[in-house]
């Protein structure tokens, strides 16, 4: 039982309490560029929970597998990124082959994942934090899930508040972004209570 | 010649500055400007990786694929970083460990590949190299500015020396997340509200 609970505190931990993009300002690129609308939001943000959960167990195996064994740990880095580079582009093609739909509504936004900072870091943190591979696994999916959870919240906030007002001159575009991210990761911050920190 | 290179290099640090212009590379900006020490270590590996990728990214030009260009871009930046982080962990093994994964986030750090796409991939192998040192600087004092505010007003601190005196209350938030985003948008407000008159506002955010 006892199990389970760390593995649910961990889910939960990368979800709110230590949100990859508000406290560990992972993805901040794509968070400002792409921000600006709910609707390509959600294609992001769904992608990148996708590629996460993936990778980061992906990732783990290869180096606890075999970068570990073989004592090739200083080549972690470029592994890590042509993994996540070669995930994205298959899924890409399956993803067009299988529904045009979803290629249409998701594949797009897949080009941009290999850039996100957020699915290199959360790889390069699990490393360092020395999780399992459940760990890792959910470790991946809640990070997705906030980061998610960030940009969708900041489009939300974008479509319906800012675009609408009237902003002093130079502060238009990525400094009120930068502004908005500041409050909500104070509010953030007010889950910190939750999970024991980080 | 000359006047080009020196062109070039200025460009990087006012009109087409990475950090406050084309806003890039914000990750690495906010994360590691709590402690100007940190930032310095920073700094001089992204100078050395933007530069020298670039570099090679231009010499290489003619044999990369242009369907596989990215793949070939990211492994170049890759092997730069690798190297940064051996030499941090060798001589500075604190600060490497204070960094945590954000050496290794060199390689993603939009500013590296945005040079290589935009610059490197159509000039020649001198002046790539001078541009990406250029981007690497002009991003390197926007950080230390961003540092200095904050580890001041954080800590009472600028490089671990104590400047302010018993007087002062630490500002934590500035140490911590939030404050991170609000100095960067302070200074990104001032910049482009009195320096750079242009409305070119909001463009260069389509990375």
């Amino acid at each position: 039982m006892n199990g389970t609970w760390h593995l649910l505190t961990i889910l939960v931990t990368a979800v709110f309490t230590s949100n990859i993009l508000l406290t560990n300002y992972l993805g901040m690129c794509s968070f400002l560029a792409v921000s600006k609308e709910v609707k390509t939001s959600l294609g992001l943000g769904t992608a990148v929970v996708f590629v996460m959960a993936v990778t980061c167990p992906l990732n783990w195996m290869i180096n606890a597998w075999v970068l570990e064994p073989l004592h090739l740990d200083y080549l972690r880095f470029i592994v890590f990124i042509v993994v996540i580079a070669a995930f994205v582009q298959v899924l890409e093609m399956i993803i067009e082959r299988v529904s045009e739909t979803l290629y249409a509504n998701l594949g797009i936004f897949l080009p941009l994942i290999t850039v996100n900072c957020a699915i290199l870091g959360a790889a390069l943190f699990m490393i360092i934090r020395k999780y399992t591979l459940a760990e890792s696994f959910l470790y991946g999916a809640g990070s997705g899930l906030g980061w998610a959870l960030a940009i969708l919240a900041m489009a939300g906030i974008r479509q319906e508040k800012v675009n609408q007002s009237k902003l002093p001159r130079g502060l238009e575009g990525p400094g009120i972004a930068l502004v908005v991210a500041g409050i909500m990761a104070l509010a953030f911050m007010g889950f910190s209570g939750m999970g024991g920190g980080n | 010649m000359k006047g080009k290179t020196a062109k070039v290099f200025l460009a990087n640090l006012g009109v087409d500055n990475p950090v406050f212009v084309q806003i890039l590379g914000i990750c690495s900006t906010l994360a590691v400007t709590n402690v100007v020490k940190n930032t310095l270590v920073m700094c001089l590996g992204l100078i050395f990786t933007t530069a020298l990728s670039s570099w090679t990214v231009s010499v290489l030009r003619r044999w990369i694929p242009s369907r596989t260009r990215m793949m070939v871009e990211v492994m170049i930046i890759a092997g730069y970083v690798i190297v940064v982080d051996i030499v941090l962990r060798a001589f500075q093994p604190e600060v490497s460990r204070q960094l945590g994964p954000y050496v290794g986030l060199i390689i993603t750090n939009c500013i590296v590949m945005g040079r290589a796409e935009a610059f490197a991939l159509s000039n020649r192998p001198w002046l790539s190299l001078v541009d990406g040192a250029a981007a690497g600087v002009g991003y390197s004092y926007v950080l230390l500015l961003i540092a200095i505010v904050r580890e001041l007003m954080g800590s009472g601190t600028v490089w671990g020396i104590r400047v302010l005196g018993a007087w002062w209350t630490n500002w934590s938030i500035m140490v911590m997340a939030p404050g991170a985003f609000f100095v960067l948008a302070l200074f990104i407000w001032l910049i482009r509200a009195k320096v750079l008159k242009q409305p070119g506002a909001g463009k260069g955010a389509g990375q």
